[in-house]
């Protein structure tokens, strides 16, 4: 049976089917796409699905926003309400209000659609979250891959942005006070700070043009550029093909997996269905952003547990720690609000250095091959390390955005839960960092007994010379390949200096640097098991009990792991 | 740069120092690859998860026009609740079906596909390179410095010409002047938020927190202008004994009325509204950050990220006996800015 | 029937109707008695009554006179109001020291509160206890009650009542159980940290209309779970657990091979 043909010279198709494929294909060319697509090979992880979280749950945001912009109307304008609930009843407030009252009441699933796209809205931004986690702690962002983080990340940054400008649309109290503290924010930023007020707000705060502003970036502007940046990174991931982890017959030249049509298709069409589903049953069964309970915008009220939605709590945490002690007036009576502009600044630096970070461990490695088998987070432990560390940085923060019910919930000192975050959110991630490093060192070391020792089976058996062992079963070919398939990189070697000592050497200078930050990644690691290791361990008897195993499992020429405690 | 590293690409053949790679593993068959029954079974699941979704979409349109919301709470929630459960079936039928029946019933023999080098080969890049420098020529750009000059400069200038007038007009009329101006000048009556009532000073007891607003007429209360005006003249006022005041600043210190003093409500933080009155404590506390302010002691910051004190609003009564102010502020009110005190 | 007529001679049988018979006395004593105890009858026997169980359970910290002393704050002039908060929520008398006092069961019974209470407002003019009419949640009007409550108590209690942190270990109290008469006595006097909110400021059918505001709360929420109504960082928890966990655990499940 002939489906598709690609020529018009071809034999005349004679099915439905091939009659429709031949008429498209004669006006479009779709055969050669068809060609290419078709049967491309993806790898099957689950991992590699929580980034098609995210773009599900944001084609349900479209959605179930265009249904939304049915019935909102963007406007400051105030009237005076009659309608459910109750509790609303007879109050001025704005049109905006008013609309997202009707919706939630009045419009048949309008709640729903509402509830969904808030809950959509979440899970969007943590799923971002997730799927950076993972493309950060395997490495799937080594070259080819930089650009594409990038992309991915000011996605991260754009989404932050969609849900600002969303939550805040409803004029209730809540989101409003929330744009309170962004015009506070705003008015801190030296020299420019009020003109930017004015510019946000159109005049003095809130004005009454902010909601007809963020309506339009929120449902025209960021969405747009969004989609484009969606269609820019599933293009990149076409290009250079799915990332794989690492296992018998993966390479770096090559691909291991399920062709596009019809596994992947029927697997990532379905959970399409799997997540709009999961996010109908949130929305069905679970309210959220009850802003008939908040109320109409009103600056004097203001609500106990006043926070952003969670993937701004990390900048409403930082707010929180700074100590007020930081604000000063300068020479010409300046006001510098260094008690707000740094602790809304830091953190989102140190996100873009964490950016940047594929820049500098390529620097670090001298490392510009190209990667498609992904890294066992435990092969790369100063890295996953440093990712442990800006996690719980920002973790800590969103714990301290969370001080006021972390206290009511714990019966604590809502004033000793601030100072210890203070001291917290700087000791809290060196320690997740050097904790994290010492776990991955330690799963390499066990890997490397497992290869060299094999599995303890738990039979005990006496020799005739009346001495017992336990014995171990050899790892088989492909236990024993995705331990020892990896590089333990060696830090940097320091260049000799280009002219005599005391003489300014930039790029000398640079180099050394570089070097520094390289022992930093490399100086502890811990070598894979060789064959000829495995031999002589074997040589010494299949049984060997290996007392002391961890000293002679340990070959990094240079530098030995026991190091570390002197180096730091 | 240098295209040596000291990266070492294992070699899948395999020596001494590295181990061959054994690769991909042997296929293992699923129960419905052999047993026809388990194969069976299989198929049935899929049409049975497919046929709940159908049902899921009946359901839906069902709940859509027999339950409609009357308005109360549990009416809509009940309205919420089953069209979104009939819609969470309707889709999680359709996918928990199609990715059963990928995993199941489909091929699960792995494919193997090579890739190349993401770069282009060098043949094409040469071609690239050559239809590029074409264009040039073509163009004659490199010739005609003028000429790229002036493209150059008109390119980067046209922009000015949106952006200029949508940057200037976005700023209103740019008069942050406005900032230093509230509602409250001298005689202006104290009011309670939102009512608009007039406060006597005798109805303030001890241990009273009241939210202010400066008195204006009703229609003006309906106005949009009036949020923006209200977001600047927010004042909290509270009654202590007069006792446990500490020494009045230079100044101020006919700034209040029988125990009866009065500070802005906007945090000199971000701008919160510092609502939370502890009355034992005599403690001011932002909800927000919790910047917490000493009412006993001119407002100062005891905890938390706010620097400044609240601005105090100087209070007296008029002859009728109700509260008014002596005057406005006299500072601006709300979160520092550059040039606040200028 | 026959079974039971048998059982009717048993030697227990006296005692399980005497059990029985105190189980009804006490659930009828429990539908009418606050109706009772509350009316106002505050005769001097009362009163005296009241000095009695004040110098017993109160005076070591109120003073024998209940002038205050250093570790508790006078109770001249507080009024009935106070006392029937304090005692019927069982704040009073105190546990143990803390940051504030806590609610627990109550310590006394409905007519020793009344008789302390009447002892408290014979010692100088205050609030008094409110009558069933001005805390009838039904006659009041949710709406405005919102405002109110939206302006003068939601930065403590929360938009809906479930209380919040306040400085140094003190909180305020989530409002969920309270009972309206503890609302509305609570606005009036002004318990611990709570500011006052006398007539002028809330006048009493302000007040009644924030008690029918919170008691519309109690219907629940129109989107379903109210997930505690704590606003963005509890919904923020949910979208990690419920809604990350099963979409996660879909993930695991496509990518497993299918036995």
């Amino acid at each position: 049976m002939t489906t598709t043909t690609t020529r018009p010279s071809a034999t005349e198709p004679t099915t439905p089917i091939g009659r429709s494929s031949d008429y498209l294909d004669n006006r479009t060319g779709i055969g050669h796409a068809v060609k290419e697509f078709a049967r491309k090979v993806f790898p099957d992880h689950w991992s590699f699905l929580l980034g098609e979280i995210a773009l599900y749950s944001f084609v349900v945001l479209l959605i179930t926003g265009t249904f939304l912009t049915m019935f909102f109307v963007p406007s400051m304008s105030l009237s005076t309400y009659h309608g459910a609930p109750k509790t609303m009843d007879g109050l001025l407030m704005s049109d905006a209000f008013a609309s997202t009252l009707r919706m939630s009441f009045e419009v048949r699933g309008g709640l729903l659609m509402r509830q969904i796209h808030h809950w959509a809205a979440l899970v969007f931004m943590a799923s971002i979250v997730t799927h950076m986690m993972r493309v950060f702690f395997t490495g799937a962002f080594r070259r080819p891959r930089e650009f594409n983080w990038l992309i991915g990340f000011t996605l991260l940054l754009t989404g932050l942005l969609a849900g600002f400008t969303g939550y805040s649309l409803p004029d209730d109290v809540l989101s409003g006070n929330g744009l309170a503290i962004a015009n506070g924010v705003v008015k801190s930023i030296p020299v420019i700070g009020s003109y930017m007020s004015y510019f946000i707000f159109g005049g003095d705060f809130p004005g009454e043009q902010i909601i007809p502003r963020l309506f339009t970036l929120h449902i025209l502007l960021i969405p747009a550029i969004i989609l484009a940046l969606v269609a820019l990174h599933l293009m990149f991931v076409v290009v250079h093909k799915h990332t794989q982890y690492p296992g018998g017959g993966r390479k770096d030249g090559n691909v291991v997996g399920f062709p596009l049509f019809p596994v992947y298709t029927a697997k990532a069409g379905g959970f399409f269905f799997v997540v709009f589903a999961v996010l109908s049953l949130m929305g069905a069964t679970m309210a959220i952003n009850t802003v008939w309970n908040y109320g109409p915008y009103d600056p004097s009220p203001i609500s106990a547990g006043a926070q952003p939605d969670w993937y701004m709590l990390f900048l409403e945490g930082s707010l929180r720690l700074m100590p007020g002690q930081a604000e000063f007036v300068s020479w010409g009576d300046f006001t510098w609000s260094l008690n707000v502009l740094v602790p809304a600044v830091l953190p989102v630096l140190l996100l873009i250095g964490f950016a940047l970070y594929p820049f500098i461990e390529a620097k670090v490695t001298h490392d510009d091959r190209e990667h498609h088998v992904l890294d066992r987070p435990r092969n790369r432990p100063t890295r996953t390390g440093i990712g442990m560390a800006f996690l719980a940085f920002f973790v800590i923060l969103a714990f301290a955005g969370s001080n006021d019910l972390i206290a009511i919930h714990f019966h604590l000192s809502i004033n000793e839960i601030t100072w210890f975050f203070r001291v917290f959110v700087f000791v809290g991630p060196w320690f997740a960092f050097w904790i994290t490093k010492r776990i991955c060192l330690g799963l390499q070391r066990k890997d490397r007994e497992l290869v060299l020792h094999g599995h303890e089976t738990g039979r005990i058996v006496r020799f005739a010379s009346g001495e017992y062992i336990e014995v171990h079963r050899p790892l088989d070919e492909q236990e024993r390949w995705v331990r020892v398939n990896y590089t333990a990189h060696q830090p940097l070697e320091l260049p000799a200096p280009n002219g005599p000592k005391g003489t300014k050497d930039k790029a000398y200078k640079s180099a050394k640097r570089w070097a520094k930050l390289s022992r930093f990644f490399y100086e502890d690691r811990i070598e894979p098991v060789t064959p000829a290791e495995l031999a002589a361990s074997h040589s010494h008897g299949e049984h060997d009990a290996l007392p002391g195993g961890e000293d002679h499992a340990l070959v990094a020429p240079d530098h030995s792991v026991d190091a570390t405690e002197q180096s730091h | 740069m240098s295209k040596t590293t000291d990266v070492t690409v294992p070699h899948p053949e395999g020596d001494l120092e590295h181990f061959q790679d054994p690769g991909i593993p042997e296929h293992r068959h699923r129960m419905a690859d052999t047993d026809p029954k388990a194969d069976k079974r299989a198929e049935r699941q899929v049409v049975v998860l497919f046929t709940i979704s159908v049902i899921g979409t009946i359901v839906a349109l069902w709940a859509y026009f027999a339950i409609r919301p009357d308005g109360t709470t549990a009416g809509v929630r009940t309205s919420t609740m089953v069209l979104g459960l009939a819609i969470f079936f309707a889709l999680a039928g359709i996918g928990v079906g199609a990715i059963h029946w990928a995993k199941t019933l489909m091929s699960d023999h792995e494919v193997v596909e090579d890739r190349h080098a993401t770069r282009s080969p060098d043949d094409v890049r040469e071609i690239a390179v050559q239809k590029l420098a074409d264009g040039i020529k073509d163009s004659g750009i490199g010739r005609r410095g003028v000429l790229k000059g002036v493209v150059v400069s008109a390119l980067a200038l046209f922009p000015l010409t949106i952006a200029v007038p949508l940057i200037s007009s976005v700023g209103g009329d740019w008069n942050v002047g406005t900032f230093r101006t509230t509602l409250w000048k001298k005689g202006t009556r104290l009011t309670y938020d939102p009512t608009g009532r007039p406060i006597k000073a005798s109805d303030v007891t001890i241990g009273s927190a009241v939210h202010v607003i400066p008195e204006v007429t009703d229609e003006y209360r309906q106005s949009g202008e009036w949020i923006s005006e209200k977001a600047k003249a927010l004042v909290l006022m509270v009654r202590l004994d007069p006792r446990d005041f500490k020494p009045f600043a230079k100044g101020k210190e006919n700034w209040t009325y029988d125990g009866i003093i009065a500070f802005s409500k906007i945090c000199t933080h971000v701008g919160c509204p510092v609502a939370l009155y502890e009355q034992q404590t005599h403690h001011l506390l932002c909800p927000c950050h919790q910047s917490t302010f000493d009412v006993a002691d001119g407002a100062k910051v005891v905890f938390g990220p706010a620097k400044r004190p609240l601005p105090q609003l100087p209070i007296t009564v008029d002859s009728e006996g109700y509260l008014v102010a002596q005057d406005g502020f006299d500072e601006p009110i709300g979160p520092s800015y550059w040039e606040r005190l200028r | 029937m026959k079974a039971l007529a048998a059982r009717r001679h048993h030697r227990f049988a006296p005692v399980v109707l005497l059990l029985l018979a105190l189980l009804v006395t006490g659930g009828v004593y429990a539908v009418l008695a606050p109706g009772q105890a509350r009316a106002d009858s505050a005769s001097t026997q009362d009163i005296e009554t009241g000095k009695k169980l004040f110098q017993a359970n109160c005076a070591t910290c109120h003073g024998l006179d209940a002038q205050g002393t250093d570790n508790a704050p006078s109770l001249i002039g507080v009024g009935a109001a106070a006392v029937d908060f304090q005692v019927s929520t069982g704040r009073m008398p105190m546990a143990m020291d803390g940051p504030q006092a806590q609610t627990k069961p109550r310590q006394m019974t409905e007519e020793q509160t009344s008789q302390l209470a009447a002892y408290i407002a014979s010692l100088g003019a205050g609030p008094a206890i409110p009558t069933d009419e001005q805390v009838d949640g039904s006659k009041g009007n949710p709406a405005n009650g919102a405002e109110i409550f939206r302006t003068n108590c939601a930065m403590c209690h929360n938009a809906t009542g479930q209380g919040g942190a306040l400085s140094e270990g003190k909180y305020a109290p989530s409002l969920e159980r309270t009972s309206a008469r503890n609302i509305y006595q609570a606005m009036l006097t002004g318990p611990q940290s709570m500011p006052v909110f006398n007539d002028a400021n809330i006048t009493p059918d302000e007040k009644r209309d924030v008690i029918a505001y919170l008691e519309a709360q109690r219907e629940g929420s129109a989107g379903g779970a109210t997930l505690g109504s704590l606003g963005p960082v509890s919904e923020g928890v949910w979208a990690w657990v419920v809604g990350l966990g099963l979409l996660i655990g879909a993930a695991v499940w496509i990518g497993a091979k299918s036995s």
